[in-house]
């Protein structure tokens, strides 16, 4: 029919997308690919300039986001996102550097680098799709795993307590959390360019489905059954204290702003102690400014 | 105290080899160093902890040896000319992200200043059982470069030629150290800094629509971009093709590898270097690297009082190795002795390149302890029967 009319119809987040990459891995039903039209909208509503955006990633099935995105992207070993961004940062300010990737990756294997660079306050935005599982690899338990839900490694229900990921976040010392379903997508770019103006270590959790791996595992149903969840199960509560933020299987979900404060970045306080130490000049202290 | 500004303290300086090779990399141009406390390679990072913020650049010590050796690699891709520092248990750690530099064609150092082990081994003495782990040790099929000082005027000199290598072929190059070498303070002559040769990076000039990350020149070597200058690149861990895209299928796999182990083996006329001591009349060679070398020459020169024919092929740079220098060697010599600070790693190179030629022994070593002269001129006498 556009041909007819002689106009190809273009989606608006095409321009942000590698294109010559498509089709991606996702499954159908999967919340990777509504994250990414958000950060998209979010890239363009907050008019930062793309030329100055890095995205880092790390392994699994949100780790290929970098892959997929028309930036400078980077998609790096299980884990290690956030510390490969914490040196991309430090060496580069003038980046806005994002970390794009699962729950798997960033709070398992990639658990004791978040707590730090939340605790530094790093100058990156960090993006967790939460799917409650393992996806790249077939479905295995994850720290983010309600208890007693199904997957291949606790085939008769996940007997851990997961992680409650805002209060670890904000715990750690992030200046910035949110919560949001893949169900909320204007949230989700809202909190998404809210937190690319922000300095500081952002984190915004994204509950997504998993349609293959863990929704049918554990019979919730299709990805439009878990947007019906979230739709029915999600309560905005900003503000929350985000002890109270804890997700239990099929149980209410408390989305929202949780934290928005200001505390220096790791690069601001480094800069801040030692030119009072050292005397120096503010352009010193930081940065690959004399290679440029 | 008040640290001074100048990145190259040129003068004549008395110094450890870790400290040397602190002012190596900040002659070589290092503007940022991430690491992880281990011993007995701190003190690389405390002095540039304490020498860069003057300088200009970045030191951060992170949480970890896996955080610090990918750190590095996004400050690279963020335009620094970055290293880590280490030892043994840390180096462990830094394995998957030496494959990830190989394999992303990352120009960055890793310092080993290599104690006893294996695991947490003897952490204040010095070993030299990393090396077979700093050529292979990360999974998968690459090849890296290592350089072996054995002294700290080396340790200063080697760490820029480290940086020049890491630069000139688009690779993670390994800085072997020794605690011994580490530890021990010698004379060390900084040159001015005009004097030094530093090998910039070397940046595309291509526009962003046909630059290309992992297009090989016809060296082999690919040309850099930084992040943040409208490239708008992709690099990834994965398999990838010429744009760095993930291709999983092995006529790309095939072509990318093969070029990623070629572009050092290719190469490594250019890259090889050993140091000599009296081969020319030699009829036993001790083959021997790093702090070992010291101690090597030492007990040749006690077989020379002895009228044994002894000379010494140390090693500079250890991969790659200099396997055709031992070939030539191996068709006029009587025996080669390996001396080394393990049980047995450059030895099998040594006895490959011989290629069955002549007998080659190996005088091995726990770490923990230098080698005793007395016990490398035992080996040599014998040798010389």
């Amino acid at each position: 029919m556009s041909e007819a009319i002689g106009v190809q119809p273009v989606n608006p987040v095409e321009p942000f997308l590698r294109t010559e990459r498509m089709p991606h891995i996702w499954c159908p039903g999967c919340g990777i690919g509504t994250t990414v039209n958000c950060f998209a909208r979010a890239l363009v509503s907050s008019k930062l300039p793309l030329d100055k955006v890095a995205v880092v990633s790390g392994i699994g099935c949100t780790g290929r986001v970098a892959g997929y995105v028309r930036l400078d992207s980077f998609h790096t070993t299980h884990g290690r996102a956030i510390p490969f961004a914490t040196g991309l940062k430090l060496a580069n300010p003038e980046l806005t550097v994002v970390v794009y990737s699962g729950d798997g990756d960033l709070i398992a294997i990639g658990g004791n680098h978040f707590i730090h660079a939340a605790r530094r306050n790093a100058d990156i935005k960090v993006i967790c799709v939460n799917n409650f599982i393992y996806g790249m690899t077939g479905g295995q338990v994850a720290p983010t795993t309600p208890t007693a839900a199904l997957a291949t490694t606790t085939p008769y229900g996940a007997f851990e307590r997961p992680f409650n990921l805002p209060f670890l976040a904000e715990s750690s010392g992030a200046v910035y959390v949110a919560r949001w379903t893949a169900y909320h997508v204007r949230h989700i770019a809202h909190s998404m360019s809210e937190a690319f103006k922000k300095k500081g270590l952002c984190f915004i959790e994204i509950i997504a489905p998993c349609p293959t791996l863990y929704q049918r595992r554990n019979h919730f149903g299709d990805g439009l059954e878990a947007m019906r969840y979230y739709k029915q199960k999600s309560v905005v509560r900003n503000g929350a204290n985000t002890r109270d933020v804890q997700i239990d299987l099929q149980g209410e979900i408390v989305v929202g702003k949780f934290v928005d404060i200001e505390r220096p970045t790791l690069k601001q306080a480094m800069d801040l102690q030692l030119r009072q130490k050292l005397d120096l000049p503010p352009s010193n202290g930081g940065g690959s400014h004399e290679l440029d | 105290m008040k640290p001074k500004g100048d990145r190259v303290l040129t003068g004549t300086q008395f110094l450890d080899g870790d400290q040397a090779c602190c002012e190596g990399a900040l002659a070589a141009g290092a503007n940022f160093a991430a690491g992880y406390p281990i011993s007995p390679s701190t003190e690389i990072v405390e002095r540039f902890a304490s020498r860069i913020p003057a300088v200009g650049g970045v030191f951060l010590q992170m949480e970890d040896e896996l955080a610090a050796s990918i750190a590095i690699v996004g400050a690279t891709w963020g335009g620094a000319k970055a290293f880590t520092v280490t030892s043994g248990p840390g180096f462990s750690l830094m394995m998957e992200h030496i494959g990830y530099a190989s394999m992303t064609e990352t120009p960055c150092v890793f310092v080993d200043v290599q104690r006893g082990g294996p695991s947490t081994g003897l952490p204040t003495l010095p070993g030299q059982a990393d090396m077979m782990q700093a050529r292979w040790g990360s999974h998968g099929d690459y090849e890296i470069i290592a350089l072996s000082p054995n002294s700290p005027q080396e340790c200063f000199d080697l760490a820029i030629d480290a940086f020049n290598l890491a630069e000139q072929y688009r690779t993670p190059v390994m800085f072997m150290m020794d605690e011994s070498v580490g530890h021990m303070t010698e004379k060390v002559v900084i040159p001015p800094a005009n004097e030094i040769k530093v090998l910039p990076r070397r940046y595309t000039r291509l526009p962003p629509v046909e630059y290309r990350p992992f297009r090989p020149s016809p060296e082999g070597i690919p040309e850099m971009v930084k992040a943040g200058e409208g490239y708008r690149f992709h690099m990834t861990g994965l398999t990838h093709d010429e744009r760095g895209y993930p291709a999983m299928d092995w006529q790309v796999q095939d072509k990318l590898v093969r070029r990623l182990v070629g572009k050092i083996r290719d190469h490594a006329a250019d890259i090889v270097r050993c140091e000599e001591k009296h081969t020319f009349d030699a009829e036993i060679v001790v083959v021997a690297y790093g702090i070992t070398s010291r101690v090597a020459l030492k007990a040749v020169e006690m077989a020379r009082e002895e009228g044994i024919r002894a000379g010494l092929l140390r090693p500079v740079v250890v991969w790659p190795f200099p396997e055709k220098r031992i070939r030539e060697l191996a068709g006029r010599m009587k025996s080669l002795v390996v001396v080394e600070m393990n049980y047995g790693q450059l030895f099998y190179e040594v006895e490959r390149a011989a290629g069955g030629r002549v007998p080659t022994s190996l005088v091995s070593h726990g770490g923990g302890a230098v080698h005793e002269p007395e016990t490398i001129l035992a080996e040599i006498r014998r040798a010389a029967q």
